[in-house]
């Protein structure tokens, strides 16, 4: 089953409860997936010439004060993090490469779960109500963020299995239903350099776009391309540095509402998620159409 | 009239007591607030009663029912008044995928559009849409009749039994053995009786008809030894 949801902020005034009222709308869709849940939230954009990458290790407590001084100290550029749960948010002032690098070599253990200039991407398993607690993501303020709720058919119920998937830098995707050609795309992506951490059916997707945007595609455009060349059941909510997106496939078994107000753009995979956001109650409601790419951006 | 929040009663207790009521019951009017994209509100229902739900419903809203008469002021989501046995089920904005699905009897009426599937398996309920319907409805409709004032998305009727399809604005496509039929005064006669019962206003004239060609697979009297 799963569920999905996303919020885009159209008002800055709002974006200090933005986390709170992702909270409440993965709560409201627990029954939808309660093996485990995962959200990206767009926040505190990094300095400039600054990247930050969201870690995990499953170790309870992990030298993660540690692993930012060390690194500041070998690389000789100024690294921070903050803890939050089993995660922690690092921000590096140094390129992407040589930060992923540098990790690889000396903290294997260590995943990247995103990396971006305001990515933040923490997922767990456990019941969404608790997973939200432990990443205190009702404090958190941002100008946009998707979540996930998992009801796991395609791979196991683990942290890394959870979703949200990143997709390069700054870009998350959240995904209900299933794909039924993965395997054979996650070769062809192999092939061309993309790698793979699990045996994930929406990780391939998000492979997939990933691959697609580094060969010069547009979101829109890479979306497009989906519809034809992924091929299963689908509900994808895509986050990006500046805005968000949703797709379904041409069937359209798996639910989607969108609404919209002055202040804000929701979506989910019911409307139980949107009903308890400010001013609902008279926001447009329509159901996304199948095979149509939906987006929005800050101006 | 009997007013209940649903957000403060819950779901189930919510439809325990409209279960429980006696069959010749006095609390027939029902009010119902704040829905919130609730599940399987006002579901399972036997008893003549009159229900408004002033709210968006979820899924399920009204499924099996029998006698009541249920307005849903706002949108409905996936599979409302799933099976319908009897009874009147109306919702004033949108409906989400597989309304009336299964629905055996009594009347459907969506003043908006209805997303994919409405209808699908369809056997003898009659769908009134304001609007338009989405791809794949009645999909294997079997008995009953699929009003639709707008238009129609792709591969509507497919695999099409007894059931009768009448659409006032365009069809993106027909599905597989779904075929324009001719409209006699008896069906003009039958489809306004059907926008009448739904109170719509829309002139029969501009509909045209469509059902099943008799050509697939169960239709042929060759197979019939097979059995």
């Amino acid at each position: 089953m799963c569920g999905i949801v996303g919020l885009f902020l159209k008002k800055t005034a709002l974006e200090p409860f933005l986390g709170k009222h992702l909270s409440a709308m993965l709560d409201a869709l627990s029954d939808r997936g309660p093996d485990s849940a995962g959200f990206a939230i767009y926040r505190n954009p990094a300095p400039r010439g600054s990247v930050k990458l969201t870690l995990f290790h499953p170790e309870p407590d992990f030298g993660w004060d540690h692993l930012a001084r060390e690194m500041s100290e070998e690389i000789g550029s100024e690294v921070r993090g903050e803890a939050r749960g089993s995660h922690f948010v690092l921000t590096a002032a140094m390129p992407v490469e040589t930060a992923r690098h540098w990790l690889s070599r000396h903290r294997p253990g260590v995943r990247i779960m995103g990396v971006g200039d305001c990515i933040e991407l923490y997922k767990e398993k456990g019941n969404p109500r608790d997973v939200v607690r432990r990443f205190g993501l009702d404090k958190l303020a941002g100008s946009h963020a998707l979540g996930h709720t998992r009801m796991a058919t395609e791979s196991a119920v683990t942290t890394q299995h959870s979703h949200p998937f990143s997709t390069g830098l700054d870009l998350c995707l959240v995904h209900n239903g299933s794909l039924s050609n993965h395997n054979r795309m996650r070769q062809w992506l192999s092939r061309h350099g993309i790698e793979f951490q699990t045996d994930n059916d929406t990780e391939v997707a998000a492979g997939y776009f990933t691959h697609l945007l580094g060969e010069g595609a547009t979101l829109e455009q890479a979306l497009k391309s989906g519809i034809s060349d992924l091929d299963g059941f689908y509900t994808f909510a895509i986050g990006t540095k500046d805005g968000f997106a949703v797709v379904r496939d041409p069937i359209a078994c798996k639910p989607a509402v969108l609404a919209e107000t002055d202040d804000w753009v929701a979506m989910a995979s019911e409307y139980r998620a949107i009903a308890h956001l400010p001013g609902a109650d008279q926001s447009r409601i329509w159901e996304p159409s199948p095979a149509t790419v939906y987006s929005w951006k800050k101006h | 009239m009997i007013e209940v929040d649903v957000e403060a009663l819950g779901v189930r207790a919510l439809n325990e007591r409209l279960h429980r009521l006696p069959p010749d019951t006095n609390e027939r009017l029902w009010k119902i607030t704040n829905p919130k994209g609730a599940h399987a509100l006002a579901a399972g229902l036997d008893r003549p009663l009159t229900i408004e739900i002033e709210g968006h419903v979820g899924y399920y809203c009204g499924g099996m029912n029998k006698q009541a008469e249920i307005t849903i002021r706002g949108h409905a989501g996936p599979g409302l008044a799933e099976n319908i046995m009897s009874g009147v089920i109306r919702v004033t904005g949108n409906a989400s995928q597989s309304a009336a699905a299964s629905g055996r009897g009594g009347l459907v009426v969506i003043d908006g559009d209805a997303s994919s599937r409405c209808g699908i398996s369809m056997k003898g309920v009659d769908i009134v849409v304001g609007g338009c319907v989405g791809h794949m409805s009645a999909f294997m409709a079997q008995a009953g009749h699929l009003v639709v004032c707008g238009n129609a998305g792709a591969h509507l009727g497919d695999s099409i039994y007894e059931a009768v399809i009448y659409v006032g604005g365009d069809v993106e496509s027909l599905g597989s053995d779904c075929i324009e039929k001719p409209m006699t005064d008896v069906h003009r006669s039958k489809l306004e009786q059907l926008l009448a019962s739904a109170g719509l206003r829309a002139r029969a004239e501009r509909f045209r008809r469509f059902g099943s060609a008799r050509q697939l697979y169960n239709f042929k009297v060759d197979h019939a030894a097979q059995y």
